[in-house]
């Protein structure tokens, strides 16, 4: 469990976090998205300490973090395995060495530590590898290595600063999958910095967007992508541009497919005694649930709240397409 | 006194050079154990009391950066004339080697310390994020990351640091410390002795590199 409250970081005059509140449950995997600068990375940094918090509170599995001293903080680190960006291991030290480095600080025996070294290669399937040193391995493989390095305390908690910014998608998917095993294995909890909308659509539970220091949106995944005004959601799930057309009004549909009657589009059409034209539709798995949008276009003449309220006793949500909120989607975040 | 003018006759140069060059060489040994035995944590104080370092610290690395440059900003001869009150206490003496000893090492450690700081910034500062993370102590993560991360480096500063060295015992030798500076000052100099001023030049220039090349390969070795 990570519980964050109140957490302000400023450099100077320069505020980077400003009043951040946010709770990871056990076992769960949460996204941090937002543009570069946001930032992201200080906010990882403050939840292990490496960034002292200028006010506010970490509290990690019950133990607020600000208020222990070095030697206690030392030991409560050892609860937060980290995974850096491009891996950050030691070039002189081969695979199992850099693994084992954690270990090392602990004082455990040789025997113990190369016994536990052997387990965590080979849950990132890194075995074959242990005497290689960083410069022979691929970008994907010294990120394993980075992962196994951070799990090597058995962490109840897991940060992970783009642990897959930069890596081909079947690299990414075979670390996505390590975590989500962590999660639902161990029960580790999980923390990652992203901006791809990928990780966040596949793996994350909940989600929230840092903006200049900022949260401003967060839940959990599965209710995201259902709102249909939202630019979180709209990243998350971002629907192909529909063609404009004159006498029609556009609107935005979401709708988890589990929640509404399959005949929702003839009985809301029914409802407002008009033809509604389908301009795009697109359904997809997120957060676990099956999550329909759609881009509508109804008779300019209606009235917007009416058509609304058509959709929403059908179970769907509906917002008003504005111009241009099409390219506003993916880059509005990441 | 025809050698005077000829010179020491060539078969006799050896009796002079090895003798000369076993001074040399116990000189900067003895002075380069002195050297990595205070240079090397003087260094990594410097680095980790600077802002970037494990144990940030204004006034302690203003103070003993001071102090390093002073060992530095003077030209050696000056040093050790300067310091032969300092010599005199230490080593009861102000000639020979033991004199040398005493500013070849405060010049060496001083000049030592300045590259072990520099070779320790050069680590990625996220090495040391990841030894804070997963809870090693200051000391851990100097023992672990530092001195290993940067072992090539330190590596080369060690081969810079013994050429200075011999540069430096060569000087020396102007007090008589003994050594190939010695022998080249007294023999080749002031009694035009050409024999022997060619002899010494070869054998220095043959030592420096010698020395360049081993300490390049070692660097290689050590690098991945
Ligand atoms: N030590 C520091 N001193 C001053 N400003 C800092 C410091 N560290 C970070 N910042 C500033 O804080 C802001 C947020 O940085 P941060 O690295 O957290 O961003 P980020 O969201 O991780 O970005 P990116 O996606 O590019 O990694 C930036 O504007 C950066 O300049
Ligand atoms: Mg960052």
């Amino acid at each position: 469990m990570i519980e964050i409250s109140g957490l302000t970081k400023s450099y100077g005059a320069t505020t980077v976090l400003d009043g951040i509140d946010f709770r990871v449950d056990d076992a769960q995997i949460a996204a941090i998205v937002g543009p570069s600068g946001a930032g992201k990375s200080t906010l990882a940094r403050c939840i292990n300490l490496l960034e002292r918090p200028t006010t506010g509170t970490i509290t990690v599995d019950d133990r607020e973090l600000t208020s222990l001293s070095r030697r206690d903080l030392r030991d409560a680190r050892r609860q937060i395995g980290t995974v850096f960006q491009s891996a950050s291991l030691l070039r002189r030290l081969t695979a199992a060495q850099n693994v084992a480095l954690p270990l090392r600080y602990l004082g455990l025996s040789d025997a113990e530590l190369r016994l536990r070294v052997r387990d965590l290669l080979d849950r990132v399937g890194m075995l074959h590898r242990a005497n290689h040193y960083p410069a022979q391995l691929s970008g994907g493989q010294r990120q394993r290595i980075g992962i196994a390095r951070g799990l090597a305390l058995q962490p109840s908690v897991l940060l992970s600063d783009e642990a897959t910014s930069g890596l081909d998608p079947d690299a990414t998917r075979s670390i996505l999958d390590l975590l989500t095993g962590l999660r639902d294995d161990l029960g580790v909890t999980i923390l990652v910095i992203t901006h791809e909308m990928d990780v966040v659509r596949t793996v994350a539970d909940v989600v929230a967007h840092l903006d200049h220091g900022r949260i401003v949106e967060s839940g959990a995944v599965a209710d995201v992508v259902r709102r249909s005004d939202s630019t979180l959601s709209r990243a998350l799930l971002p629907l192909p541009p529909a063609p404009a057309e004159d006498t029609l009004r556009t609107w935005r549909l979401r709708y988890a497919a589990d929640a509404i009657d399959p005949r929702w589009l003839a009985r809301a059409g029914r409802e407002l005694g008009t033809d509604i034209a389908v301009l795009a539709a697109l359904v997809e798995e997120a957060g676990h649930e099956q999550v329909g949008r759609l881009t509508v276009g109804v008779d300019a003449g209606l009235d917007d709240r009416r058509v609304a309220e058509a959709f929403a006793r059908q179970g769907i949500r509906a917002a008003r397409a504005t111009d241009g909120d099409v390219e506003l989607d993916e880059q509005a975040i990441a | 006194m025809t050698a005077l003018v000829l010179g020491t006759p060539w078969g006799e140069v050896p009796d002079l050079l090895l003798p000369a060059l076993g001074e040399t060489a116990l000189m900067v040994g003895i002075v380069m154990a002195i050297v990595v035995a205070l240079g090397l944590p003087l260094g990594l104080l410097i680095f980790n009391t600077s802002p970037g370092g494990l144990a940030p610290n204004r006034t302690v690395n203003a103070s003993i950066s001071w102090i390093a440059n002073l060992g530095r900003s003077l030209p050696f001869l000056v040093l050790m004339a300067a310091i032969i009150p300092f010599t005199r206490f230490v080593v009861g003496t102000t000639i020979g080697i033991q004199a040398a000893i005493i500013p070849m090492s405060l010049a060496g450690i001083a000049f030592f310390a300045r590259l072990v700081e520099n070779a320790v910034r050069e680590i990625p500062p996220e090495l040391l994020d990841v030894g804070l993370a997963t809870g090693g102590s200051r000391w851990q993560i100097v023992r672990s990351i530092q001195l290993v991360e940067a072992l090539p480096a330190l590596a080369a500063a060690l081969t810079l640091n013994v050429i200075a060295m011999i540069e430096y015992s060569a000087i020396a030798g102007a007090i008589g410390a003994g050594g190939l500076g010695y022998l080249a000052v007294n023999y080749g100099y002031q009694q035009f002795d050409d024999n022997i001023m060619i002899s010494c030049i070869v054998l220095l220039v043959v030592l420096v590199q010698v020395i360049q090349f081993t300490g390049d390969r070692v660097v290689r070795v050590l690098s991945h």
